[in-house]
């Protein structure tokens, strides 16, 4: 009761300048930037926010991680699903260089961040201090902005430039660096909310002239294809992509991250890009005569050999980055603006027809793929149960509206390939950077950022282990996450290259491991193991259907290779089917 | 590979010489000569940077840069469009050995003598890195004790756009 009073009555004369402590200004800055959750591991240099949380607990609730990086996971996949920054703190030295891989894959997959790591007190710095890093000149390359704090005075402006930058034009992440002594000290409080940097254009002007042009192609085109990036689901333009869609009667393509921007079970949709991506849209990036790509960057991964890359057709790229555009891939029309506004000003301009045969081409060659590889791997008959099998099984059981967090590797392909996702924003992964052990910690974070969402996570057995730690979160907050283990005693996507490219010589991808149920049952959590075809929809069903965390562990067959496949330096066109 | 001059300015800020220079050696870029100081606006750095890189890649090198926050505007440059001078000091022991010839040469060269003192003399030249290193050779055979040359500084022929929006931010601030 104490501790609700205290902060009312902060509320009513924040407005006004006070006299408090840096830790205190701090805490407050978060709450007036409506941040809610707050996801983190104490420590020494640290210890005077987590002092000050300590009375705001009505407002800012934290969660606390069983190592940092789960705590990075967690907050990125808190802010893709709530739309929000997602908020850690963690101390100095080894607290803060383990946040450097969340930042590094939140910087690549564009996820708003503000990371709050302590510091030693500003006079040793630079004497090699206990705990002491440059954390400045470590996270340079993989945020969005950075910097350090040696002030009490200089916090609420920084945090108010943090969250701004953060979450304005390309959203990354930012880190603040705050010296123990800049928390204890006393400064003066107000805080006003960051609207302009002189030296950063988030939203860029647009440019009426290229959203002619581009309209003129798409008009004109008779073989378009549609790339919906993920700038769909961060600028949330699916209702815009839609309508757009529809109007112009052009066949779409998600990338790994755009997935879930465009329902699965739509006509027009086509499938996914990439090296494990959809036979169809693949193929006919090499036939289409438009290409028009939206929030997404052409990563290698799409594109396979940039030289064989679409040279017939004329692109139209819109990205809120100008960094973006003509980096990998030379474009017609590039188009600066965010995904929802470009899309908005195009579709007063755009019409279309249905595309008959161009839509046929598309059927073609999904059919080649569902009899080659998808009936195979998805129906298998083998004794062993396939990836395929369990997450087409999880997509009907969920009716693709659940939230599904993958790790990296085969089972995130597969999944990525037979999720039907069918409901917007559900699909959490890591795609630029590949982290291995993201999935579970960003499930966590998911089904904080929505309490009511079924959140399903699935991982492979080896990048289960390296976050495996963080199950004490889901027990301790009790939350209803759904983890999946798709074991094949392998690292499955390495072991598929050595199968593929290195003459079958299994160098270091053999895993002998533990006993997953007893591990995930001493952490409390309801625990099964399948290894039956005849056992998978049964454990499935129970496992969504129960109101608690459970964890699934499934013995998949080891042999099996996600396909299609563009190799390493083929093109688009050249992908294999066996 | 092609030389290329580029010209970044940021706001003055702890750090963003750091970010600016990672953007090279991230992509194993060596940077020939750089020169940080404060542009005609107070508070604004101006970077005179000298890079070889492939002409695909200068692009990219310099909106890389622009990204960077607190950078206001990065401009590559090659060498016909910019007219651009380094400064070099000589310091050479005082001798005998000079005698006549070392005023013909500083005449010649378009040098000047900036000190001279019973030890030793300082010469400056300002121009091209090759001239100046010309002088450098010459000057060798009388004991050069000391050559320092200053990275490159460089005004461009267009850029007239920027300086105005410089001009801008001076009076908003």
């Amino acid at each position: 009761m104490e501790v609700a009073t205290k902060t009312q009555d902060t509320n009513t004369i924040c407005k006004t300048t006070e006299h408090l402590s840096g830790a205190e200004i701090l805490v407050r800055s978060l709450i007036e930037e409506e941040v809610e959750n707050i996801f983190g591991y104490i420590g020494g240099a640290i210890m005077p926010v987590y002092d000050a949380l300590y009375d705001h607990q009505d407002k800012l609730l934290h969660y606390q991680a069983r190592h940092e990086q789960g705590a990075t996971h967690a907050a990125q996949a808190y802010a893709r699903i709530s739309k929000k920054p997602g908020v850690c703190f963690t101390t100095s030295g080894p607290g803060a260089t383990n946040v450097l891989t969340g930042l590094a894959d939140a910087y690549l997959d564009s996820t708003p961040l503000v990371i709050i790591t302590g510091q030693v007190a500003s006079g040793f710095l630079g004497s090699d201090a206990f705990q002491e890093t440059n954390m400045i000149g470590l996270s340079m390359p993989v945020t969005k902005w950075n910097f350090q704090i040696t002030k009490a005075e200089e916090i609420a402006e920084v945090m108010a430039k943090a969250f701004y930058i953060a979450r304005s034009g390309r959203p990354g992440p930012v880190l603040i660096d705050i010296t123990k002594d800049a928390q204890i000290a006393t400064a003066d409080y107000k805080y006003k909310k960051c609207e302009k940097i002189r030296s950063y254009q988030p939203t860029p002007e647009l440019d009426m002239n290229q959203v002619e042009a581009a309209a003129e192609l798409i008009n004109g085109a008779k073989k378009p294809l549609l790339l919906a990036g993920q700038g769909i689901l961060l600028s949330v333009a699916e209702k815009e992509l839609m309508e757009f869609v529809e109007k112009t009667q052009i066949p779409v393509a998600c990338t790994l991250l755009g997935l879930s921007s465009f329902p699965t079970d739509h006509p027009l949709y086509t499938g996914m890009l990439g090296m494990h991506g959809n036979y169809a849209p693949n193929m006919n990036t090499n036939e289409c005569d438009v290409l028009i790509a939206i929030g997404m960057r052409f990563d290698d991964r799409v594109t396979g050999d940039t030289a064989k890359y679409a040279k017939q057709a004329k692109i139209i790229h819109i990205d809120i980055d100008r960094s973006e555009h003509n980096k990998n891939i030379k474009v017609e029309v590039p188009l600066l603006a965010d995904a929802k506004q470009a899309l908005t000003e195009l579709n007063k301009l755009v019409s279309g027809t249905k595309k008959l045969e161009w839509m046929q081409s598309f059927k073609t060659y999904s059919q080649l793929e569902f009899d080659k590889v998808i009936k195979k791997q998805a129906y298998s008959d083998r004794e062993k149960i396939n990836m395929a099998e369990v997450v087409r099984t999880v997509s009907e059981h969920t009716n693709g509206e659940a939230i599904l967090c993958t790790d990296v590797g085969q089972h995130q392909m597969t999944s990525a390939r037979y999720y039907e996702f069918k409901k917007t924003n559900t699909q959490i992964t890591s795609g630029g950077l590949g982290t291995m052990g993201f999935g579970l910690p960003a499930a966590i974070g998911a089904q904080i950022g929505d309490k009511d969402a079924k959140v399903v996570s699935i991982s492979g057995d080896g990048g289960f282990q390296m976050t495996l730690q963080e199950l004490a979160m889901i027990r301790q907050y009790n939350l209803p996450v759904k983890a999946i283990v798709l074991n094949n005693s392998f690292l499955g996507m390495v072991r598929q290259w050595q199968d593929l490219f290195f003459d079958q010589r299994f160098s270091c991808t053999r895993l002998d491991n533990p006993d997953f149920v007893k591990i995930v049952e001493g952490y409390g959590i309801q625990a099964k193991r399948v290894s039956k075809r005849e056992d998978l929809d049964a454990a499935i069903k129970e496992m969504l259907e129960l109101p608690d965390a459970y964890f699934l562990e499934v013995v998949v067959e080891t042999e099996s290779n996600v396909l299609p496949m563009i190799a390493p330096g083929a093109a688009v066109s050249e992908m294999r089917l066996e | 590979m092609k030389e290329y001059t580029i010209t970044v300015f940021s706001e003055n800020n702890i750090g963003l010489l750091n970010e600016v220079t990672i953007v090279f050696s991230r992509r194993k870029i060596n940077i020939e000569s750089l020169t940080v100081s404060e542009s005609e606006v107070k508070g604004v750095s101006r970077y005179t940077i000298v890079a070889y890189m492939d002409e695909g890649k200068v692009e990219n090198v310099v909106l890389q840069i622009e990204k960077i926050i607190g950078v206001f505007k990065a401009l590559y440059f090659e060498a016909e469009e910019i007219v651009h001078q380094e400064v070099a000091l000589f310091k050479i022991a005082n001798s005998t050995r000079l005698n006549g010839n070392l005023e013909a040469m500083v005449r010649k060269h378009g040098a000047k003598i900036l000190t001279v003192s019973p030890e030793f003399l300082v010469i400056e030249r300002v121009g091209y890195k090759a001239e100046n290193q010309e002088l450098f050779h010459e000057l060798e055979q009388y004991g050069v004790l000391q050559f320092a040359r200053s990275g490159r500084v460089a005004v461009s022929c267009l850029e007239k756009d920027f300086t105005s929006y410089l001009k801008e931010l001076a009076e908003a601030s």
